[in-house]
């Protein structure tokens, strides 16, 4: 049997989307394997199949409705002393997120694929979006994506998996958002801070100190001298 | 309440502050009965620490009692008398569970500080800048202690202040220092700096087992404690080279450890001396490494270099050729309190060691400027102070 030039491209497809789905289950750095493509598009595909994957890739695709090249990515991992289920819970009940990430005001869950998020902008005020659980697979992986006329676009996964030699669980975090244009992109910057990196492992760490100590460090209301 | 606060270089004063209350729920609040200044307060003092803010509050080196809990805290009791290990661990992370208490993984809410300079960071400290942390220190009327269900260690009756205080931090500070060298029956070890971790690390060195110590300084009154109450060998360096010295008064072999208990801030004599001062005076390296450099020149093929001294940077001109060469193991870290307390309690009750000798004053927690100022500059044969704060 010869393959015609269609079933090549959906076996090349297919395979692309076997690929993320493995890079994403691995250990390397997620984001240097997606390259340039778009996580959201990644995840839809792996959750879908390869039409919403064409969707993602396609000239004036999501990629480009966001403007790609104005995305910010951001991978962290941290590794948790305690067993992917307790952490998954946590984290799945949405309305908890709000304890560790410090940015974000409250999360309203709507229904079992659906939420409501606020955070907190500079000057007192707010951004809010909804955004949709895209797949989820118990103790393992949640990911999301905003729906439209969102603030602050934004997609991401997160993935729970028990690390080697029984040391606990890897915790990883991928980000895609993207700050809309004009007037408020320069709060949207502020408000995900100067180096997201740093916010994103910062709430990670958060998350970890309130998992394995039970409280999150801080010197927040100390005394000092003037 | 009254509060040691640092306000800039070579600038300390007592300044009225709130007092501490409870934040966590594993939070402790205690009333300090004695507090020490350390060596390496005098880095902070020094102004070799570009995350202090003024105002903050200094000491890691303190203990006292319980006077509140917090409600997560339940197997201390209010009026028990404690003393608080100065690195801050939560008992709970991948490193705590492996008694690498000081590096802890939860307890430095600024480490995103430390990853950028060190990679990873370890646990937080009190009173050490904002680097580590940015806690509130002891030396004060009272403190807030983090995680305190894991963080306070009471002490039994019949033991005064002075014979336990160092149990914060100098004395297992020396006594790890030993216990890296890895020390065989019939080891000469030499130890560089003659404060009280060197005291300390003389002392524990032969507790474990040294055959001979060979203490390195400059400052007659403390070489002279060294020679008293651990019955080492000395040398002024001042006065002699000390690797020469050490390679004949070790039969031309070398001794077998070499423990630097002196840290960033060491003097260095001519050319070498000049050089660390100009570099570090305009930070082109922040620490001054004289005593490590040689330490690992003055090791014997296949020994071993401990570091207790504190470095917080950079430093210049290693002899990495020597120690790759000559085979050379290097152990080094913040103290893990923790792991000590209880064994060195031991000793101290049952007479092997009374780590009071080192105290040579004992003031009033409103004299800390005046004891910074004679402890940095080894006035009045000042060699450990201890401030009261309830006097």
């Amino acid at each position: 049997m010869t393959l015609t030039p269609q079933d090549k491209q959906n076996q090349d497809e297919g395979n692309e989307t076997g690929r993320w789905a493995s890079l994403i289950g691995g250990g390397a750095m997620v984001l240097m394997g997606l390259r340039q493509r778009s996580l959201r598009g990644a995840l839809t595909a792996i959750a879908g199949g390869t039409l919403a994957y064409k969707a993602a890739t396609d000239k004036g695709g999501i990629g480009e409705a966001l403007g790609m090249d104005k995305t910010i990515k951001v991978e962290k991992t941290v590794t948790i002393n305690k067993p992917a289920d307790e952490l998954y819970r946590f984290w799945r009940k949405l309305d908890n997120l709000p304890h560790f990430m410090k940015h974000l005001k409250s999360v309203t869950v709507i229904d079992d694929k659906r939420s409501h998020w606020v955070a907190n902008a500079p000057m007192g005020a707010t951004v809010e979006w909804d955004a949709d659980i895209i797949e989820e697979r118990e103790n393992e992986f949640i990911s999301w994506a905003s729906v439209e006329g969102a603030d602050v676009d934004n997609s991401g996964f997160v993935r729970f998996k028990k690390a080697p030699g029984d040391r606990g669980t890897e915790v990883k975090v991928v980000m895609e958002y993207a700050p809309p244009g004009g007037a408020v992109t320069s709060a949207i910057a502020k408000l995900f801070g100067e180096e997201p990196e740093q916010q994103i492992g910062d709430e990670l760490r958060r998350f970890k100190m309130l998992m394995e100590a039970g409280e999150i460090a801080t010197t927040e209301g100390q005394p000092k001298g003037s | 309440m009254k509060a040691v606060c640092w306000h800039g270089t070579n600038d300390v004063r007592v300044d009225t502050v709130p007092d501490p209350k409870i934040i966590n729920p594993r939070d402790a609040i205690i009333k300090i009965t004695s507090t020490a200044i350390c060596g390496s307060d005098l880095h902070l003092y020094d102004g070799y620490n570009p995350t202090m803010k003024s105002g903050d509050i200094l000491g890691h080196e303190f203990m006292g009692e319980v006077v509140e809990l917090g409600s997560a805290v339940k197997n201390v009791k209010i009026g028990d008398r404690v003393v608080v290990p100065f690195t801050i661990s939560c008992g709970s992370c991948f490193f705590c569970n492996r008694d690498l208490w000081s590096l802890c993984d939860n307890s430095n809410p600024n480490a995103w500080m430390v990853e950028k300079i060190m990679g990873y960071s370890p646990s937080g400290l009190f009173g050490y800048s904002h680097l580590t942390g940015g806690y509130a220190g002891g030396q004060a009327e009272y403190a807030r202690v983090p995680f305190a269900d894991v963080g306070l260690f009471k002490i039994p009756d019949g033991l005064t202040d002075d014979q336990v205080l160092f149990l914060t931090d100098i004395l297992p500070t020396g006594y790890m220092a030993a216990e890296n060298c890895d020390i065989k029956p019939g080891d000469t070890v030499a130890v560089w700096g003659c404060g009280p971790v060197g005291q300390f690390g003389i002392k524990s060195a032969y507790m474990l087992g040294a055959e001979r110590v060979i203490a390195i300084d400059r400052v007659p009154e403390r070489l002279k404690m060294a020679q008293e109450q651990s019955k080492a060998e000395v040398i002024n360096y001042e006065e002699v080279d000390a690797g020469e010295a050490l390679k004949e008064m070790t039969g031309g072999r070398g001794p077998d450890s070499c423990m630097d208990a002196v840290g960033m801030e060491a003097h260095g004599t001519g050319l070498e001396g000049f050089y660390d001062q100009a570099k570090q005076a305009l930070r082109l390296e922040t620490d001054r490494p004289t005593a490590l450099r040689q330490a690992i020149v003055a090791c014997r093929k296949g020994g071993t270099v401990s570091v207790p001294g504190v470095y917080t940077g950079f430093i210049d001109k290693v002899p990495m050729g020597a120690f790759m060469n000559k085979g050379l193991t290097m152990k080094t870290g913040q103290t893990h309190v923790h792991r000590y307390f209880r064994p060195l309690l031991e000793r101290i009750q049952n007479g092997e060691i009374d780590p009071s000798y080192v105290i040579t004053h004992r003031l009033k927690l409103e004299e800390a400027p005046h004891a910074y100022e004679i402890f940095k500059h080894k006035k009045d044969n000042c060699i450990k102070v201890v401030l009261k704060p309830q006097s």
